[in-house]
């Protein structure tokens, strides 16, 4: 890693949430939760299933909308009504449920919602772009003609993941990008996240492949039944991320976590 | 293929043909091929509805040679433009997903609104039509509003609207029941005798084909400059010969008798521009979108509220154009006006051309080729001489075959990957 610690935290963060949470009804799926994204960093998102990652996700992507808590973006304070302000801002966002229209084909579900030129579709350009793409990401679509519902997993996780680098966003969200994914794809997407992150962009990215968020997390932070479970470098040990993951062995990771809280903003100063 | 294409794609092959794993249909036996596949596995498109008209033209035919005589066919030309039109709309809210139940009641409206406006009251003619058009559009705009705001759903919204709707008209006519148009004004000559001028007919029988021709070659012409590859000329070139020569034998046939009827004209127009808007508009991918998957529609950022408020104005003021040109055939605005089998005649005729009930799939030209087919029931067994009895039946059994036909297509290209 070229950039040390105090550049990165010099720096203003591109997002920051503060006190965020979300209730459905009588459930709980968020509280308080806070989580600092910079520019040029790829924070990861674990945590068990329930642990309130996609629903973090929604919120930002403007899907779902916060029941408390302030959203700061680029340095100013934002709300996210509905979809299309969170694009509008530069977060574009991946989908688990990748959220694509099968019934039309690969270069309409690429630019859905920003189609080139409205009165008379320029389909040539827009074929072009979505082929340059798919090329960057080393895509293996047989055709972009054909609707996405003849695709499999994996090539629909692609075409979701080019599709969110239509808008040359500022943040970009991967809910579970690598899923899907076989091993020539998953190093692709991890080299592309690496790729998005060197352009300065920040990027969230929830999974639960351990071995991918140590590729390239800068940092990882751990979500539990809805609450922030502390903050860890990739290098941190397995064991400790598991623990804080499922609560097993629970004390030497909230210990740890709420002495770094104690210490103040600087939250990640090296053990 | 010609040898320079083989040694170019030889050298560096073209953007969207290096994956060695997909087949490309070569030439027209490939292009022939091509299409068996994809109605093997159930992307039918427009087949089932051709297929069809064969089957019942030649059935009525054998029974009743004036069938498919010129004079017959004009009058089905003239009878399929008024309910058309209303189609038209049906696969405007089809295509979204929804459906507008009340198409029939907002024609006879628009059609006693005429009567009373134009009649009755004196008003100039244009201004009459222009009401009944702006009120057929706000009464989709009040549907809209109930469905998006209150989450109505649409078969609920517009079964109410029937009902109101047919009141008004019944409360607008009552006193007098039904209001006769004058013989001799323009707008009733337009419904029931103007038709084109022979070599007008022609010349606009050959333009699909020379549009076609030119707009192929330009899109060939900068796909070969992107580096994507064209469509091949020669099959290009043959599809314009055929359409033309088709269309043109079809306008000699009908020009032995009185020739085509400018109203079939007005809605063959419709039918192109609302082609147009579907495939090659923002606006159309977007009703496509929103009718395949609304909440990806949604993420995507696609104002989805505004698509259902354009899909269901656009059904209700294309019914109530189909109510004033049915006035105009009719030359009387009545309390039937707009009853009986208008509505499912409508919908019919979008479902049986090919648009899907379920929303993300569907054409303007399946409104064309839909009343076409019902059209050519309700001719062929009133030549038959058959009773309303029997007309209702048979026209319900082709309806409810036409929906088979799409839910069985729609199995098959799930498991075919094409849904």
């Amino acid at each position: 890693m070229d950039r040390t610690q105090e550049q990165r935290d010099t720096r203003e963060p591109v997002l920051s949430l503060r006190g965020i949470s979300k209730h459905f009804g009588a459930v709980s799926a968020l509280t308080d939760i806070d989580l600092d994204v910079h520019a040029g960093e790829v924070v990861a998102l674990v945590g068990d299933n329930g642990a309130g990652k996609s629903t973090l996700v929604k919120i930002l992507a403007g899907v779902h909308q916060p029941s408390s808590g302030s959203i700061t973006f680029r340095g100013k304070p934002v709300t996210l009504p509905d979809p299309s302000a969170a694009l509008a801002l530069g977060i574009a966002t991946v989908f688990q449920d990748l959220a694509l229209c099968e019934n039309l084909d690969v270069v309409a579900n690429i630019f859905l919602g920003r189609e080139l030129s409205p009165y008379r579709l320029d389909e040539v350009s827009m074929e072009l772009k979505a082929w340059t793409l798919l090329n960057e990401l080393s895509a293996r679509i047989p055709s972009v003609r054909e609707p996405v519902a003849s695709l499999s997993g994996g090539q629909r996780q692609t075409v979701a993941i080019a599709r969110s680098l239509l808008l040359e966003p500022k943040l970009i969200l991967l809910d579970e990008p690598t899923a899907a994914l076989g091993v020539a794809q998953t190093a692709e997407v991890l080299d592309l996240i690496e790729r998005v992150r060197d352009r300065g962009l920040g990027v969230i990215m929830i999974s639960h492949n351990m071995e991918d968020v140590r590729a390239v997390a800068d940092r990882i932070a751990v979500l539990r039944l809805g609450r922030n479970n502390g903050v860890f470098e990739p290098d941190a040990s397995n064991q400790e991320l598991v623990s804080a993951i499922t609560g097993a062995a629970n004390n030497s990771v909230s210990r740890r976590a709420s002495r770094r809280q104690a210490q103040g903003p600087a939250p990640e100063e090296r053990p | 293929m010609t040898k320079g294409a083989e040694q170019n794609a030889q050298a560096a092959p073209l953007i969207d043909r290096r994956d060695e794993r997909v087949k490309h249909a070569e030439g027209i036996g490939g292009s022939a091929r091509a299409f068996w596949d994809r109605i093997r596995s159930g992307d039918l498109g427009s087949l089932p509805v051709v297929v069809g008209l064969a089957i019942i033209w030649t059935v009525f035919q054998s029974l009743n040679p004036v069938f498919l005589a010129p004079n017959n066919l004009v009058n089905l030309l003239f009878d399929c433009s008024t309910v058309g039109v209303i189609a038209l709309g049906i696969v405007c809210i089809l295509i979204v997903g929804e459906i507008d139940l009340s198409v029939g009641s907002v024609s006879g409206f628009a059609s006693a609104l005429i009567g009373v406006l134009w009649v009755n009251q004196g008003w100039p003619v244009a201004i009459a039509i222009l009401a009944a058009l702006v009120f057929g559009v706000l009464i989709g705009a009040l549907y809209a509003v109930l469905f998006n705001r209150f989450g109505m759903p649409s078969f609920v919204v517009t079964l109410a609207g029937l009902l109101s709707i047919l009141g008004l008209q019944l409360y607008l006519l009552g006193s007098t029941g039904s209001i006769n148009l004058p013989y001799e004004a323009p707008l009733v000559n337009f419904g029931q005798l103007l038709v084109m001028p022979d070599p007008v007919s022609y010349a606009l029988a050959a333009l699909p084909g020379i549009v076609m021709f030119v707009l192929g070659h330009r899109i060939a012409a900068r796909r070969r400059e992107a580096g994507l590859s064209p469509q091949p000329l020669t099959s290009l070139l043959l599809r314009c010969v055929l359409v033309t020569v088709v269309l043109e034998l079809v306008v000699y046939y009908l020009n032995l008798d009185r020739g085509i009827p400018w109203m079939f004209g007005l809605f063959v127009g419709l039918v192109v521009v609302m082609n147009y808007a579907l495939t090659r508009t923002k606006w159309g991918r977007q009703m496509l979108a929103v009718g395949g998957n609304r909440e990806a529609a949604r993420r995507a950022g696609i104002n989805v509220r505004f698509i259902y408020m354009t899909a269901f104005m656009l059904c209700s003021g294309l019914a109530a154009a189909g109510g004033i040109l049915s006035a105009a055939r009719l030359a009387s605005a009545s309390q039937q006006a707009g009853t009986g089998d208008v509505n499912l005649n409508a919908i019919a005729a979008a479902v049986i051309g090919g648009t899907s009930l379920f929303g993300g799939r569907g054409s303007a030209y399946s409104a064309l080729l839909g009343i076409i087919v019902i059209q050519s029931i309700a001719s062929g067994l009133t030549l038959l001489d058959l009773s309303s009895s029997l007309r209702y039946m048979i026209t319900g059994a082709v309806l409810a075959i036409a929906v088979i036909v799409d839910s069985l297509a729609r199995r098959s290209r799930v498991s075919h990957g094409r849904a």
